[in-house]
């Protein structure tokens, strides 16, 4: 059983369709649950730092900081500015992926064939990066700021050569995963397949995004400070956002 | 993993420049131009980004690469992709054979999170983009994303640990990219002081470009 770090009901409640995006700003003290309807979500998430949009998620820092291409609980996300901005509190799927980015309408229309808002209305085929675009520009960020996302409920393993391998149903009906702020932090995120997954049927998944408020931030903090990477990340976090 | 030379000869170059060890150096190769990456002493981590010059807001982008690509490493035949789904420049030629793209680029405030909060005011990387970047002008903090580390070994598990080898490289291996379009060079000749990526002695690399 994985542990919480809630016990009051959920703050808000919002399903986000698939293929849409949407913008939040999870609050100091904040978790964020996700949780995949239908089985076979993905969830592409840039993070940043409202009241200094330049702060933003480092990838590589996260990966290198904590010797990982795989996050799960336990490990953090770190900004460019080496604090961190969530940590993964709980997660029934375990693995979500850094590598696979998003695709373009190119990419998409490649992938899955022409799919017009002429012709299939609000169905149409969506695509990451407009969908981010779009979503990041009424926080009046720009294309310099559409940098690598996390894709959350996606598993994507290297093999010995370094070629990708993409998993299927590593995310069933059901699955979730809780990401605590320890920092004031926005959220800019789409329900889009994974780039790398094979099936070439547009068939974007629903998530269902539900806030709560952390019990205890201490507790909560503690059970990410697994390394002395994540204790002074945190460090730095705290004397930030004091 | 292949290694491919080239025959290309210094003394045809249009363009040579050594960095000095823990330095940055911003400067454009046009489109068709040849560019070399030369690790002259072994084991330097050449720490590069790429932008189009005629539009600096589209830039080098590792997960579409990465993707495109199907491999997680960067070699000989690998096309660097933007942000826009462009290429940018083609590897054609690698005596090194394995270049990282995940492992980032070091910093004052990473380094606080990797080793200590008294490494925080060594020289870093990205405090080297940062000085080129605002010197240029067209260049901002947010135009810094993550970087192709040249010579670099950050192997990934099939577990998905990810671990910092020895490098690979040795005195005088090089790679060569082909300019797709006119493309900004911004490197920073890594100075880092307290892992192996360079085998805890920064020196110096050369910037080679042919017509």
């Amino acid at each position: 059983m994985t542990d919480l770090f809630h016990s009051a009901p959920s703050v808000r409640e919002e399903p986000l369709p698939g293929g849409a995006h949407t913008s939040l700003i999870l609050r100091k003290g904040q978790i964020l649950r996700l949780t995949d309807i239908e089985g076979g979500a993905n969830v592409s998430m840039m993070m940043l730092n409202p009241h200094e949009k330049s702060e933003r998620l480092n990838l590589p820092d996260t990966l290198k900081g904590q010797h990982t291409a795989r996050l799960t609980t336990g490990y953090c996300f770190y900004s460019d500015m080496g604090r961190v901005m969530a940590g993964i509190v709980a997660d029934s799927c375990g693995w979500h992926d850094p590598f696979g980015g998003v695709l373009n309408a190119a990419e998409t229309q490649e992938k899955y064939g022409a799919g017009r808002y002429q012709e299939l209305r609000n169905g149409f085929y969506r695509n990451g990066v407009d969908n981010l675009l779009v979503e990041m520009g009424k926080w009046d960020l720009g294309l310099e700021d559409l940098l690598m996302v996390v894709n959350f409920f996606s598993k994507v393993t290297v093999d010995d050569q370094g070629r990708f391998g993409f998993s299927t149903g590593n995310s069933q009906a059901g699955d979730f995963v809780e990401l605590y702020a320890p920092m004031d932090v926005l959220m800019v995120l789409t329900a889009l397949p994974h780039p790398q997954d094979p099936a070439t049927d547009y068939l974007p998944r629903p998530v269902q995004l539900s806030w709560y408020q952390a019990d205890d931030m201490q507790v909560v903090s503690d059970a990410i400070a697994n390394r002395g990477e994540n204790q002074r990340a945190l460090q730095n976090t705290q004397l930030f956002a004091l | 993993m292949t290694l491919i030379n080239s025959d290309r000869r210094p003394e045809d170059a249009v363009y040579r420049h050594v960095i000095p060890a823990g330095e940055p150096w911003l400067f454009e190769v046009k489109k068709g131009q040849t560019l070399r990456l030369l690790d002259l002493e072994g084991n330097q981590a050449i720490d590069t980004l790429f932008y189009n010059s005629d539009n600096p807001r589209e830039r080098y982008d590792p997960q579409r690469t990465l993707r495109r690509q199907g491999n997680v490493y960067l070699t000989t035949g690998s096309v660097l992709y933007s942000n826009l789904g462009n290429p940018l420049l083609t590897i054609v030629a690698d005596t090194c054979g394995r270049h990282d793209t995940l492992g980032g680029a070091c910093s004052q405030e990473s380094n606080t999170v990797r080793y200590a909060q008294d490494k925080r005011y060594m020289h870093s990387c990205r405090d080297n983009f940062l000085c080129a970047c605002l010197h240029d002008g067209r260049l901002h903090k947010r135009d810094i994303g993550a970087n192709i580390n040249f010579f670099m070994n950050v192997p990934v598990t099939p577990e998905g640990g990810l671990t910092f080898e020895d490098g690979l490289s040795a005195p005088g291996k090089y790679v060569d990219l082909v300019a797709e379009c006119n493309v900004m060079v911004l490197i920073s000749n890594c100075p880092q002081l307290n892992n192996p990526c360079n085998g805890w002695n920064p020196t110096p690399a050369e910037v080679l470009v042919w017509n």
